[in-house]
């Protein structure tokens, strides 16, 4: 049931914004290169792309965040460039972000007008007025609150209302929308959609990035591809199917991509009894054996992260056992964690994985200084030793041990981050979107190391998102609905469709998952 | 504007009648109109720079050179008194917001254009400003017999039965009400300090911002540099000496908080008092004054524990908002 | 995938370690320390001559103590404003006790058990608590000073045993006073604590990226507090060297004291936001200090107007680097436009 607006041929309408050739370099790595991208007012283009293929580097570009290294942006065939986020809004572009980006300190009304309130004839902010058109603004687009409502009491998907109605609000020409589904129930989606009808209907160009593509062939009337920073196609949707996209995003068919692996998973290793947390999930009970790959599938904000944190000893179960290889153990902190054998690969890298400002070697060595020291005092060569030895392990590229780890590349500061753990020989491995964000080649470098560790006895537990990677990786995958286990799938279970309905909570098979 | 109860707020309204209602359980005098205006008025020039210092730790930042600012423009106009004894007042209150304005630009830029730790640029400036004092006055005081009358007169002339000192803090009080609610200058303090990534996101500049506040707090410790030395009637190289701490102490009481983002008028402005309440309150009940320092200490640290705990119940549920989602 | 046959190299290090030490913050500080002294030498006759430099030595010895164990906390990326306050407190216990007839080894136990307990305070707020360390020490500043106001109010503890005058007074060899021996000691315990254990690569690692250390194994908030705690410990060890030059004890002791120790700490190359510094470098900022102060002393500068070039030392140090880097990177961007 999907609705083209799209003119048949492209000639007929000349786009709002056209981008040109637009290169984006950061120390160390090329996020954009000469990539391009069309707009056009009442329609919605879709920019697709794995994880690291420069689409949140182009959406900064667009709302003024970032300034481009070369190529042109043009507005109305008109070039501009854009030096701050206020010239991005001056000219009509307007962003609906990823993480919501408003202010739990300000009313809904005051975020809704933020840095464009209406004034009063003294230069005062027009309380009555701003709540007013507020008002009519929230009413437009079903909100189910007040404006006077602070934004700190309302949920994510109301949140994400009000930043609708802030690109509403300023009579942009250009709606960026980054991700808007991925916090949002069914119903929103719904919403949400009827709400980018009424957008396309007004005339406005509406640039939509997302990673489900039964939305992409929902609302979309166009795409443009990327892939690793480069531009690979675009087209019309109508002329377009989903095997052929996929292959455009991908550069190679999905199934190519994991290694083969022949399982034969041994004695339990790691058993989980009713872990709870107070908020974020409960009574997770599974079992993990030697050199299995156990894959955790679910939402986003469906408690998985948050899980494996709590095992790791960052957050305390207010309840719950957790034993490795028959003993219980209590872990208070990351270093208990550590002690037992369980380590944990975070999916923040740049937060929570890598220690940037430490060069390579010392990030390395830092959770194994114990081995390499004697009697606290540290010995560089041996510091070194283990360096090398696992940094040809995971056919780390870098200038030198003693460089910045923040030098290094996506794909290889990861490569650092799980050196770092396999140097503490642990028995249990958790992957938090262990591919996230990094280029295609470090991808498959991962997998295939995966495979070769749990072939090795290493048990591993890979948290994902990305569908192929689920199902091409893991032997066994437990799927994980707002803080709870909804099913636990292998074999023949392990398919897209069944996937996403656990994970979504959909229980009948008639509503169509993928078109 | 009564969007929702002010809890923090009540609660220090609330300690503070109880400690007014304690102090005049044995000392009845302490509660007469008369006694309490002259707690407000000598409370006066805290209120004024605590609302200076609020705006500058909302934006995640912290003035320390605000008793130097003080120290220094309260000398400036005692000598430019001195020197043009017949100088009218207005000449010298702008003389005094403009220093002031001036030497908290110099903290904006250096936060702003350098990205320099405010703390450091603070702690700088704090000890340059005092010695410009030691400077520019050669180490001697300006005694109260070399100023003119109406120098020292214009902060304690009364006006509808309070001081001119105590109406300029009112009048403060009032335009830091109407300034942090209704303009954009106001509202941007809250969205740099709540979330600086969403503001640069919204258009607001975060440094400039940073850089404003750091002028209204110069320009308010400018105005109170002045107001201090005509009403002791005396300028030297020490006067205010350490009060920026009481300052900070007064906003951290109240409620502002020192990650930036949340805090209000009425915080700040309460905390002052309570500290000033403290200050007079003690002489009355025959508390050696001694004990203030240490007394405003531990109230930095229990308000700061407090309002970290409250802070803590709330945040970030998952669980709950998936509930609200269905 | 391919499996790579042969192993990538990398190298170790790509610059030598005394290629780096060249191009270092404290080689420029080094050089800046020894033009102040050839330019003070010049400037006054009484500049090069032992028994002066060596006085001018307790300009920065008391100071640089505390500068060492703050180094580190800094480094880590937390701050203690409340060391002079922590000073004032263990001097006032020092002279309480010797009232009730303490002794010199008594003296030296309090003073340095009332630096720990105020150190544990400030940790057990700041990791147990999890308050922010600015906020928490600035309370306490108020608090430790005014224990010691409420303790003395306007009077002054006199009548320290002559054996405790050695501490502040002595000296071991010629010119070679006691605090020298102290300074150079804790020095090097500091220099090698940062430098050569696992505790210092902690130190470095939380001061990078506290969650990414916390995440790697480290327990964050017990390096934290035993920061805390050896910074409490080494202002107790200042104020039992302090009241002992000074014979008497005012609860102003040391007002300020705190700002001194944070400037020689920044100006040693320290980056006040954590992750960064070196002890070595908060040895030759010692010795600056001290310098300017002396030199400008023999001058006949006063006291105050001295602090102007404290401040503008601070502010300098931290600020021209930056300016210059803006510089370069106007002039880069230029050459490719």
């Amino acid at each position: 049931m999907t609705t083209h607006t799209a003119p048949a041929n492209r000639s007929d309408v000349s786009p709002v914004v056209s981008m040109d050739m637009i290169t984006k370099t950061f120390p160390g790595v090329t996020a954009l290169d000469r990539v391009k991208l069309d707009l056009y007012p009442g329609q919605v283009t879709a920019l697709v792309g794995e994880n690291g293929a420069g689409k949140s580097t182009t959406v900064k570009i667009l709302t003024g965040i970032y300034q481009t290294d070369g190529g042109t942006i043009r507005i109305d065939d008109a070039p501009v460039s854009f030096a701050s986020p206020n010239d991005a809004a001056t000219a009509g572009i307007t962003a609906i972000h990823q993480e919501t980006v408003l202010f739990d300190e300000l009313s809904v009304a005051e975020n809704i007008y933020i840095g464009h309130a209406p004034r009063t004839r003294f230069g005062l902010i027009d309380t009555a007025a701003m709540h007013a058109a507020a008002a009519k603004l929230l009413d437009e687009i079903g909100a189910p609150f007040s404006s006077h409502t602070q934004l700190r009491d309302l949920g994510i998907a109301n949140k994400h209302l009000v930043a609708i109605a802030r690109a509403l609000s300023v009579d942009a020409r250009v709606v960026i929308m980054d991700e808007p589904t991925a916090a949002l129930s069914h119903k929103e989606i719904e919403e949400l959609y009827a709400l980018v009808e009424t957008l396309k209907s007004q005339g406005k160009a509406i640039l939509f990035i997302s990673h489900k593509f039964d939305e992409i062939f929902r609302i979309a009337d166009r795409f443009t591809v990327f892939r690793d920073g480069a531009f690979v196609g675009d087209g019309l949707i109508a002329d377009i199917t989903e095997d052929a996209l996929v292959t455009l995003m991908v550069g190679r068919s999905v199934d190519q991509i994991f290694p083969d692996r022949a399982h034969t998973p041994g004695d339990e290793v790691l058993k989980v009894v009713g872990y709870s947390h107070p908020t974020e999930f409960a009574d997770i009970t599974f079992t993990l054996n030697r050199g299995e790959i156990l894959g955790f599938y679910g939402l986003v904000g469906a408690g998985r992260s948050e899980f494996m944190q709590s095992l790791f000893g960052i957050t305390k179960p207010t309840k719950g056992v957790c034993r490795i290889n028959g003993d219980i153990k209590i872990i208070r902190s990351p270093a208990d964690a550590v002690n037992n054998g369980i380590v944990y690969v975070p999916e923040d890298r740049g937060k929570q994985g890598a220690v940037i400002g430490l060069p390579i070697f010392q990030n390395i060595t830092l959770p194994s200084l114990g081995r390499t020291s004697s009697r606290g005092f540290l010995k560089l060569a041996e510091e070194f030793k283990l360096a090398r030895e696992y940094a040809a392990r995971l056919d780390l590229r870098a200038a030198s041990l003693d460089q910045d780890i923040g030098n290094l590349s996506g794909g290889n500061q990861q490569k650092v981050v799980i050196a770092k753990w396999l140097a503490t020989q642990p028995q249990v491995i958790i992957l938090d979107e262990p591919t996230k964000g990094i280029d295609i080649g470090s991808k498959a470098a991962v997998h295939d190391f995966m495979a070769e560790l749990a072939a090795q006895g290493l048990s591993v537990i890979m948290v994902s998102s990305e569908i192929p990677e689920i199902i091409g990786m893991s032997d066994r995958v437990i799927v994980m609905r707002d803080g709870l286990i909804a099913s636990e799938l292998s074999g023949d279970e392990l398919t897209p469709e069944t996937l996403v309905r656990h994970a979504a909570g959909i229980t009948t098979s008639t509503e169509g998952t993928a078109p | 504007m009564m969007r929702h109860i002010p809890v923090r707020e009540a609660i220090l309204a609330s300690a503070i009648l109880l400690l007014i209602v304690l102090i005049a359980s044995r000392f009845a005098g302490f509660v007469t109109p008369a006694n309490l205006a002259n707690v407000f008025n000598d409370t006066a020039p805290l209120i004024i720079l605590a609302l200076g210092q609020m705006v500058v730790i909302l934006t995640r930042c912290i003035d320390l050179s605000v008793a130097a600012n003080l120290a220094l423009t309260g000398m400036a106009v005692a000598m430019i008194n001195v020197a043009f004894p017949g100088l009218p007042i207005p000449f010298i209150l702008a003389i005094a917001v403009t220093l002031g304005a001036m030497m908290g630009a110099i903290n904006g830029v250096l936060v702003w254009k350098l990205n320099i730790p405010p703390i450091v640029v603070t702690l700088g400036t704090m000890t340059i400003f005092r010695g410009i004092i030691f400077l520019i006055s050669d180490g001697k005081w300006v005694n109260s017999h070399e100023m003119s009358p109406a120098f020292t007169g214009f902060p304690r002339a009364a006006f509808l039965g309070l001081p001119v000192l105590s109406w300029i803090a009112i009048i403060t009080v009032i335009a830091f009400g109407v300034m942090m609610s209704r303009t954009q200058f106001g509202r941007s303090i809250f969205a740099v300090g709540g979330n600086p990534h969403a503001a640069v996101y919204t258009g607001i500049n975060v440094g400039r911002t940073q850089f404003g506040a750091f002028v209204v707090s110069g320009a308010l410790a400018g105005l109170t540099g002045y107001l201090w030395v005509a009403r002791y009637a005396v300028a030297y190289v020490d006067i205010a000496g350490g009060f920026e701490l009481e300052v900070v102490a007064a906003c951290v009481i109240g409620g502002i908080s020192i990650a930036g983002g949340i805090g209000s008028v009425g915080g700040a402005v309460l905390g002052a008092i309570f500290l000033g309440v403290v200050k007079n309150a003690l002489p009355v009940v025959n508390i050696s004054p001694f004990w203030q320092l240490a007394i405003s200490g531990s109230a930095i640290l229990i308000a700061v524990a407090f309002n970290a705990r409250s802070g803590r119940t709330k945040g970030r549920i998952i669980l709950k908002s998936a509930e609200v989602t269905q | 995938m391919t499996n790579t046959t042969q192993t990538r190299h990398i190298p170790d290090r790509l610059h030598s370690r005394a290629a780096r030490l060249f191009k270092s913050w404290e080689a420029l500080l080094f050089a800046v320390a020894i033009a102040i002294f050839v330019v003070n030498s010049f400037a006054s006759p009484y500049f090069l001559n032992a028994w002066n430099l060596s006085d001018a030595t307790f300009n920065f010895t008391e100071k640089a103590m505390i500068a060492f164990a703050m180094a580190l906390l800094i480094i880590s990326g937390e701050i203690d404003l409340s060391v002079a306050s922590i000073i004032a407190l263990a001097s006032t216990a020092m002279g309480l006790a010797v009232q009730y007839g303490a002794g010199t080894p008594e003296l030296v136990a309090i003073g340095l058990t009332v630096g720990l307990l105020c150190g544990a305070f400030n940790g057990v707020f700041v990791t147990i608590l999890g308050l922010p360390s600015i906020v928490v020490t600035i309370g306490t500043m108020s608090l430790f000073r005014g224990i010691s106001y409420i303790i003395l109010g306007d009077d002054a503890f006199r009548g320290y045993p002559t054996s405790f005058s050695w501490f502040g007074q002595g000296y071991i060899y010629w010119v070679f006073t006691v605090e020298m021996l102290f300074f150079v000691i804790i020095a090097i315990v500091y220099a090698v604590l940062l430098h050569k254990t696992n505790f210092g690569r902690a130190v470095y690692a939380i001061g990078n990226n506290p969650t990414g250390a916390l995440f790697s194994g480290i327990r964050v908030a017990r390096v934290k507090f035993i920061l805390f705690l050896l910074t409490g410990l080494m202002s107790g060890v200042a104020a039992i060297c302090l009241t002992s030059r000074l014979g008497s004890t005012r609860p102003s002791i040391a007002t300020g004291m705190e700002l001194e120790v944070v400037t020689m700490v920044a100006l040693g190359g320290v980056n006040i936001l954590g992750g960064s510094g070196t002890i070595p470098g908060v040895v030759i900022a010692a010795f600056v200090m001290g310098l300017v102060t002396f030199g400008l002393g023999l001058l006949n500068v006063p006291g105050i107007v001295m602090s102007i070039f404290i401040g503008l030392l601070l502010i300098g140090v931290i600020a021209l680097p930056r300016l210059w880097a803006m510089v370069a990177a106007q002039r880069k961007a230029r050459k490719i436009a």
